[in-house]
């Protein structure tokens, strides 16, 4: 048995301990918000944070978060569904296009904002690259992050 | 009021029969009674194949069209919601059920025809020979940057405004006052005279009672309230929260989900000789490993695991005639059949003038060849579809940009008759053209068939998408152009290979060059399928042109701009929009060294799109800082989404002309995943300036596509600016430009 912290809920997981992160989050929990995009952690569609740091679920064993804490997308919310701040500025700046990287994105940035809460575009640029958007959404998504800090 | 159940639509045929004969053609026999059963359920009631108005009045627009991220189906419910006068925030969308009533035949009309131009008397002949047409095509294709120009302004628009004209008939019948007292507002009618006012929702079953208005009024441009607004997506809020549902995601209530990871042959052709499995069927949550010919499948308890497991088994594969080939060789073919056509070979596609004359008397002659490789359209969300068959009957879920074709695929497959085949519309995570394929649907469906059992979803791992697909396709191009003593263009002659869609994507009539000649080679073998991607040949033809174009200003000693100005003479809203970009970007001005601007003037899908962009070369490698992009759709229905997909196209594009490139190596494709096969990151996205030019609202033009083309010219024309070398060849980066 895997025990784990998710979205602020203890879960015990009888899995097999070397499937990603990823899988198991997606299959076992049915949370689907997290992306499978490459998996070899060269895309970022399925960052999650662990114990706060943002990684790529498609490349981490679920063994690696034994009695630690994964955040996903469905956890940046607030549990009464009120939108983060990064959220609600991806809204307003009407980022997503098709959308299925957009929650790893959202990831990085919340992660970005929250060690860094007024980035520079250099610091936007080292802490998004590792995220692609096909449909190409770079310049909302880094008016998005400068709304958010602002907010 | 007479509340119809679901059981009552399909088994009464009161509601159906009596009531519900509207739809957006002018066709007769619209089959509203069994859109009906699809479409609507328990408490809403259907008005017309495109509108259905809920109990709570909530308004929903039913479009032929499905969701890949270009905000398509959100701008369709605007069009709808606006003729309509519905209140939007109580507007919802949603694609149409897969179901052959709902093709498109507005679209198939553009897609087979765009130049059709019939009197107002043939329409319902001309509809009828279209609406067959578009069956056997199988449209309800979403694609070809459609949706606004064709369904929404031929299908939302009618169907909003003959559904307003019903419901105030409606009323007006039940309130016994003139049709012409009612007003409507917000998802309400008024009687102002008389106080009285109801929710459309009182009056849709009476509505549907009502004739339909033979031309329903449309609103002009002054009368837009939605139309033409910056209305915020109706898809974005889950987009940011998780909940949004694609293909990947689908589940199946009560039910355990199989899995299958495929791995097809490395070359296009090849079979399985044999394959050793046993490794793979000893895994951990394997159940089986199928030889299904052109490819090997394992089906396991989860996704990961059977791709560990397809990982495990060793394949050898048959022999095929391309099994030596590599990207030299394959560029060494399409030089000598642009040899052996000569001056004159190929199909023409387009002449205008004795052009071999006018080169035999230009003072001046320029030649270039151009060359492209492969592009894999490499949507972030793997190829992938879930599928269950059960008595006599098969589910399919997937986001798909054909559904119909898929429907057809599944039932030639399975020999099940398309009646009981559903396919379950997902939003799709990018299509770019990818997704109007069926390989993914025959794979699941073939699997799943030999496997039996419960619900299967299989999914290409992301190698298989970027090595196994079907592509852009690779060509080379070659120009001469005649200029005469003044450096005016007196000749343009263009032959190329592949010749597939738009059929003008290669033509430059808007530009006065003199006579023209374009040629196309078709019977060169391409080593790898062909599928449309983003822009389809006008993502080629846009580079060539354009850079082309840029050698012959080059040639003449003119400035690129007022070189372009002078052969626009006769196309003026092309002069424009060339012009607006130019002042948009400072055309002229002073420039740090190493820096370089280029310029590019490309019309695709009926939207005339210029750009500027700015390159800085100090690095030797291309760094792509600003674009300035000035587009005339005619009418951007959503300025704001029309914006998105001119940076998004720009971005595709972008990707396309510095690191793009499928490269074959022994008949397979070299690159596997994001690592090779690189795409453009926020610390390489310049900065876009995009500005829309609405001054024709009667002529529309697509969003999706034609902000793709016009980049890597305007990027490739900026290296020459910067640094006096022509790049002829993509991708950019890897080549040496020294400033």
């Amino acid at each position: 048995m895997i025990n784990l912290t998710i979205n602020g809920k203890p879960v015990s997981l009888d899995v097999d301990p070397e499937m990603p992160i990823l899988w198991v989050v997606r299959e076992e929990l049915q949370m689907t918000g997290t992306k499978f995009g490459c998996g070899i952690a060269a895309c970022g569609a399925c960052t999650v944070h662990l114990d706060g740091e943002p990684i790529r679920a498609c490349s981490t064993p679920i063994e690696a978060a034994e009695g630690a804490e994964i955040t996903t997308i469905e956890g940046l919310s607030d549990p009464d569904g009120a939108l983060s701040k990064v959220q609600q500025a991806w809204i307003d700046a009407q980022v997503p296009q098709c959308g299925y990287c957009q929650s790893g994105q959202l990831m990085s940035a919340a992660a970005l904002l929250r060690d860094n809460p007024n980035p520079s575009d250099d610091d936007i640029d080292a802490a998004m690259s590792g995220n692609i958007c096909r449909c190409g959404t770079y310049t909302r998504i880094r008016a998005a992050i400068k709304a958010a800090a602002r907010a | 009021m007479n509340k119809w159940s679901r059981r009552a639509f399909i088994g009464a045929g009161v509601a159906g029969g009596a009531a519900l004969v509207v739809g957006v053609a002018i066709r007769p026999g619209n089959p509203v009674d069994s859109l009906a059963k699809d479409a609507a359920v328990e408490g809403e009631q259907l008005i017309n194949a495109w509108v259905k108005i809920g109990e709570d009045n909530v308004v929903t627009a039913i479009t032929p069209h499905t969701e890949m991220g270009q905000g398509a189906l959100s701008t369709l419910a605007q069009m709808l919601a606006d003729e309509m006068d519905a209140d939007w925030d109580k507007v919802e969308v949603m694609s149409a059920p897969a179901n052959g009533d709902y093709v498109s035949s507005e679209m198939a009309r553009l897609f087979v025809a765009p130049d059709l131009d019939v009197g107002a008397w043939l329409e319902p002949t001309v509809d009828g020979v279209f609406k067959n047409l578009s069956y056997m095509m199988d449209l309800y294709l979403t694609g070809g940057s459609f949706s606004i120009r064709s369904t929404g302004q031929r299908g939302m628009r009618v169907a909003g405004a003959a559904a307003r004209e019903m419901l105030v008939a409606a009323a007006a019948d039940a309130w016994d006052v003139p049709a012409g007292e009612i007003t409507t507002e917000k998802s309400r009618l008024y009687h102002k005279a008389s106080g009285k006012s109801a929710d459309y929702a009182d009056f849709a079953v009476a509505a549907a009672d009502q004739s339909l208005p033979a031309k329903p009024t449309l609103k002009t441009v002054d009368e837009f309230k939605l139309m033409g607004t910056s209305a915020q997506r109706l898809d974005i809020p889950s987009k940011v929260n998780g909940t949004a549902q694609y293909g990947i995601d689908a589940t199946v209530p009560g039910q355990k989900m199989k899995y299958a990871a495929v791995l097809s042959s490395p070359v296009p052709g090849a079979v399985a000789d044999s394959m050793d499995d046993a490794e793979a069927r000893s895994m951990r949550g394997v159940e089986t490993v199928l030889d299904m010919g052109s490819f090997i499948a394992v089906v396991a308890d989860s996704y990961w695991h059977a791709q560990q497991a397809v990982n495990a088994v060793s394949v050898t594969y048959s022999q095929t005639p391309t099994d030596g080939l590599d990207q030299a060789g394959m560029f060494a073919t399409f030089d000598k059949a642009l040899n052996d056509a000569g001056a004159n070979g190929g199909d023409t596609l387009f002449e205008q003038g004795n052009t071999g004359r006018a080169l035999e008397k230009a003072s001046t002659v320029i030649e270039a060849e151009y060359q492209v490789p492969f592009l894999a359209h490499a949507c972030m969300e793997p190829m992938n579809c879930t599928v269950w068959i059960r008595d006599g009957k098969a589910d399919f879920w997937l986001g798909t940009q054909a559904p119909l074709r898929c429907r057809t695929a599944a039932a030639d497959i399975l020999d099940i008759g398309l009646d009981d085949i559903t396919i379950h519309m997902q939003q799709m995570g990018g299509g770019f053209g990818r997704r109007s394929a069926t390989d993914m649907v025959e794979m699941a469906a073939r699997v799943a068939k030999e496997v039996g059992g419960g619900p299967l979803k299989l999914i290409w791992s992301r190698e298989e998408d970027i090595q196994k697909a079907a592509y852009r396709n690779a060509t080379t191009s070659r120009f001469r152009g005649g200029l005469d003593e003044a450096g005016k263009p007196v000749a343009w002659d263009n032959v190329f290979l592949f010749h597939n869609d738009p059929a003008d994507a290669s033509f430059v009539s808007y530009y006065d060059t003199g006579s023209q000649h374009i040629r196309a080679l078709s019977d060169v073998d391409l080593p790898l399928p062909f599928w449309a991607w983003r822009s389809v040949d006008h993502s080629q033809h846009g580079f060539f042109v354009e850079s082309f174009v840029d050698e012959m200003a080059q040639a003449a000693g003119k400035d690129p701009v007022e070189f372009r100005l002078s052969m626009l003479g006769n196309s003026p809203r092309f002069a424009t929009v060339l012009k607006k970009a130019a002042a948009m970007a400072d055309w002229g001005s002073a420039q740090p060294a190493g820096h370089g601007r280029g310029v590019a003037l490309v019309r695709s899908f009926n939207t005339i799109v210029a750009m500027v962009a700015e390159v800085d070369m100090t690095r030797g490698a291309p760094r792509v800082r600003k674009v300035f992009c000035c587009a005339d759709p005619g009418y951007a229905m959503n300025p704001d989404g029309f914006t998105a997909q001119m940076e998004g196209g720009i971005i595709y594009g972008l990707t396309a002309a510095l690191h793009g490139e499928i490269s074959i190596r022994n008949g397979a494709v070299e690159q596997s995943n994001f690592h090779d096969y690189e795409m453009v990151r926020m610390d390489e996205a310049p900065d876009i300036v995009v500005e829309i030019i609405n001054g024709n609202p009667e002529d529309i033009g697509g969003g999706g596509e034609p902000g793709t083309p016009p980049i890597a010219p305007a990027v490739a024309n900026a290296i020459f600016n910067a640094t006096g070398v022509r790049p002829r060849k993509l991708p950019l980066s890897g080549q040496s430009f020294s400033v």
